[in-house]
């Protein structure tokens, strides 16, 4: 079983199963993951385990870094995230994390930076409805009214309005592992995941759905 | 090789013969009812591929007691057991929409292709 990998998105295809239906899916490299640190409730005051991945090149990290690395004796690693452990779970003995640590067909929390939308309006940012386009309105994707009168006599809190969209952590629950390919590093999931192709996203075993057995 | 043009090359298929658009074809579809299958035949005019790679469909067009029916299926889908080819069709366009506003034999036929030897 395993705690939850490291990867990257590499883009989205379509698998048939064996009954012929088709499903959409995202393939995630994985390939590599490295246990950099083994915490502890006694010296770090939490039980966890730090895990990197995608090598990055030994020039662009600074000393600090490079000794951590050097306690592993780990190649640099360009992202790092830690899972927490949970209270008397044992960390992995192996440094090497694989792929083959998740099993086709559980559930697994994919977390990931969104693509980032700019400046947007509350149409697209909220799902408002917006104004008619005709029969003389003149106000067409504004936010229209945010409040009432002097009961309560300022804006609540979450009102929806204009402002930055995207490029921010999303975490989409429950999607079903499709395919583990060992020898290439690569898990398939159903459905879609946060962030353009090649961004860095962390996959753990599913919170709220396991699979019955 | 680009890892998923390498997961959608492993689902195509290997036995798929070649067939264009003005082709008249028999679509062999497998049906599952409970749990048996059959072999079910749909056949018409394909009007129309669509895609590429693990993505592409096809369009067949039949009239069937003078109502036109469409149904599109994706070429690589394991559902599709079989497409023969029935007769070759000499057709100069790609997308045969044509054929949806005719009303006759005109709708059902397009010209057979010669072949040249």
């Amino acid at each position: 079983m395993s705690i939850g990998l490291l990867g990257k998105k590499i883009g989205m295809t379509r698998i048939y199963d064996d009954k012929g239906r088709v499903t959409p899916a995202t393939v995630i490299e994985a390939g590599g993951n490295r246990i950099l640190q083994v915490k502890a409730t006694d010296k770090e005051g939490y039980s966890a385990v730090q895990v990197g991945y995608g090598d990055q090149k030994p020039q662009r990290v600074g000393k600090a870094m490079t000794g951590h690395f050097a306690k592993t004796s780990s190649t640099p690693k360009r992202f790092i995230r830690e899972f927490r452990l949970a209270d008397g779970a044992a960390a992995p003995e192996s440094v090497d994390l694989p792929v083959t640590g998740f099993e086709v067909g559980q559930f697994v929390d994919v977390i990931g930076q969104s693509k980032g939308k700019g400046f947007q309006g509350t149409i697209k940012r909220h799902n408002f409805h917006g104004q008619p386009m005709t029969h003389g309105s003149t106000m067409h994707r504004r936010n229209g009214a945010i409040g009432n009168r002097s009961t309560p006599g300022r804006v609540w809190k979450n009102m929806g309005m204009p402002g930055h969209m995207g490029d921010e952590r999303v975490t989409v629950q429950n999607l079903r592992v499709l395919q583990v390919r060992g020898e290439e590093g690569v898990i398939i999931v159903a459905g879609a995941i946060p962030g353009a192709k090649g961004t860095f996203v962390v996959v753990r075993p599913s919170k709220k759905k396991t699979v019955k057995k | 090789m680009n890892i998923v043009s390498k997961i959608e090359s492993e689902q195509f298929k290997s036995d798929l013969k070649p067939f264009n658009v003005g082709d008249t074809v028999k679509v062999h579809t497998r049906v599952i009812e409970g749990d048996k299958e059959r072999i079910q035949v749909y056949s018409g005019i394909v009007i129309g591929r669509k895609g590429t790679g693990i993505n592409e469909n096809f369009t067949v067009r039949r009239v069937s007691y003078g109502e036109g029916v469409e149904r599109v299926f994706p070429i690589h889908s394991p559902r599709i057991a079989k497409i023969e080819v029935e007769r070759k069709g000499a057709v100069r366009r790609a997308k045969l929409n044509y054929l949806r506003s005719r009303k006759g034999k005109s709708a059902t036929t397009v010209k057979d292709q010669v072949v040249r030897g």
